[in-house]
């Protein structure tokens, strides 16, 4: 119900009304960028933007850079645990 | 999808899943004695089971299934209000999918709809707008229900339904807000939480700020997470390092969607058409104050409430649901002596059955414990 799904903005259908399209996983539908629009940032700025998707309105801009950092952080606690794990068990007798 | 495939990696998930068991052993959590984090949004319950993440972590982990879900909490009282409004004649009723099959106490909209209720399920309440737009001569009503995610998309419909002159449109505002809930639920003296896991999408509206009491007053861990498996066990794995490291702080690992600061301009949009509701009834829960919203005056016009003249009136849940010791994490929903018998996600005695978001319908629907319940559930339906 909370849902919200990450898709991309593909056209800027009507900046007036701040109304684009969205490509979400190939299904395409009318979006409504209220939400992440402001002086700073027009509806023209949004195109080709990945966006969370949620009940018809973009509500977030998906921010990369921390999505990247996110994964760095996350690879590294996988990565290590592994490591340990091997070294723990490493079967040398 | 962008950042949905990254966040699956299973050679990764296995990787995590043994920091955590590190992490686990550490603080000398035990079956007996597990460590227990409250993962407070439903979308997460749905993860949790649907990625079998349970099973992935050692026993010493107990996850208890939070109020989050905005369709299990709807009290049988406004479904009976829904009803009561699609069934008068010239009305367009439209909802969320998610809402159609709630039980209330005469019966879902789905049940409505079977007996002549001209009752809409759509996407978003934009497009009940369009309806009304379509429709000049029919009186069209959204169920406008959710938690702060949703409510920005509900208040800018109506902000555009005033712009355009659309008077044949109103709301049924279920609007309900989480923070006041978690307090209750912290209040609650049978409770046991050691964390939480907070919920993604509302925090991306209401930021991280509104949880501090949480850190500062109750001195526990919360840690805002996405929705991929990895994102979940991540956030588990922030939430554990606190405990280890003894500090309670608010953390946010879902970074990428959503800013600490939330959204200003939605929250903009809430407060010009929203205010609190005094009191606002939560299935399972009961009534907890200023926990929801209503429209303000100035747009009394759009309140299907007023509209229609419909004065709520709580009626009690059936005798045999424990919907709210589950809601509250006190029971599984196995303990429920109506789980599987009079309650089965075809025909629902409680809404936590009804949605893939609800803890009992993730049990029916996913889980491998070997319970009797579940057991004799799953012969009697197959024999
Ligand atoms: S099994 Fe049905 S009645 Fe029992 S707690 Fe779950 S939803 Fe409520």
């Amino acid at each position: 119900m909370c849902l919200g799904v990450p898709g991309q903005i593909i056209a800027i259908d009507d900046p007036a009304k701040r109304i684009a399209t969205v490509d979400v996983a190939g299904i395409r539908r009318k979006v409504d960028l209220s939400c992440i629009v402001d002086e700073d940032n027009p509806p023209e700025s949004c195109l080709h933007a990945w966006v969370l998707v949620h009940v018809g309105f973009a509500m977030s801009r998906i921010d990369e850079a921390e999505a990247e950092a996110t994964l760095k952080v996350l690879h590294e606690i996988g990565e290590l645990a592994v490591e340990r794990e091997a070294m723990l068990t490493s079967e040398v007798q | 999808m962008k950042y949905a495939d990254e966040f699956r990696d299973s050679a990764l998930a296995a990787g995590l899943a043994k920091a955590i068991a590190e992490q686990l052993d550490a603080l000398g959590a035990t079956e007996e004695t597990p460590v227990r984090i409250m993962e407070v949004c439903g979308g997460h319950t749905h993860a949790i089971f649907r990625y079998g993440l349970a099973d992935l972590l050692p026993k010493s982990i107990e996850f208890l299934h939070g109020p989050g879900c905005p369709v299990c909490v709807l009290p049988r009282s406004r479904v009976d209000d829904c009803l009561a409004i699609a069934m008068k004649p010239n009305v367009i009723f439209a909802t969320f999918g998610d809402a159609m099959r709630v039980p209330g106490s005469k019966g879902s909209l789905l049940q409505a709809k079977g007996d002549g209720a001209d009752v809409r399920m759509v996407y978003s309440p934009l497009d009940a707008l369009t309806l009304a737009r379509r429709n000049p001569d029919k009186e069209v009503v959204f169920f406008a229900l959710g938690f702060e995610t949703t409510m920005p998309s509900t208040a800018l419909t109506v902000l555009k339904a005033r712009e355009e002159g659309i008077t044949n449109f109103s709301l049924l505002v279920n609007h309900i807000t989480i923070i006041p809930t978690l307090r209750a639920i912290l209040d609650d003296p049978e409770m046991r939480i050691d964390g939480f896991i907070g919920p993604g999408h509302v925090t991306m509206i209401i930021g991280t700020e509104p949880y501090g009491f949480i850190a500062s007053e109750y001195k526990k861990p919360l840690v805002v997470a996405g929705f991929e498996p990895l994102d979940l066990l991540q956030s588990l794995h922030m939430v554990l390092k606190q405990k280890v490291e003894q500090r309670c702080e608010i953390e946010n690992q879902y970074a990428r969607v959503v800013p600490n600061t939330g959204n200003a301009v939605a929250r903009k949009a809430v407060e010009q058409v929203y205010e609190t509701r005094e009191h606002c009834e939560w299935r399972g829960l009961g009534d907890i104050e200023q926990s929801g919203v209503q429209f303000n005056a100035a747009f009394a016009a759009y309140d299907a409430e007023k509209k229609f003249a419909i004065h709520n009136a709580s009626v009690p849940d059936p005798a045999e649901c424990r919907c709210g010791d589950v809601l509250k994490g006190l029971a599984k929903p196995w303990q429920c002596p109506a789980f599987g018998k009079a309650c089965t996600p075809e025909i629902p005695l409680g809404a936590l059955m009804v949605s893939s978001e609800g803890s009992c319908a993730a049990y029916y629907q996913y889980s491998a414990v070997h319970n009797e319940a579940l057991e004799e559930a799953r012969n009697a339906k197959a024999s």
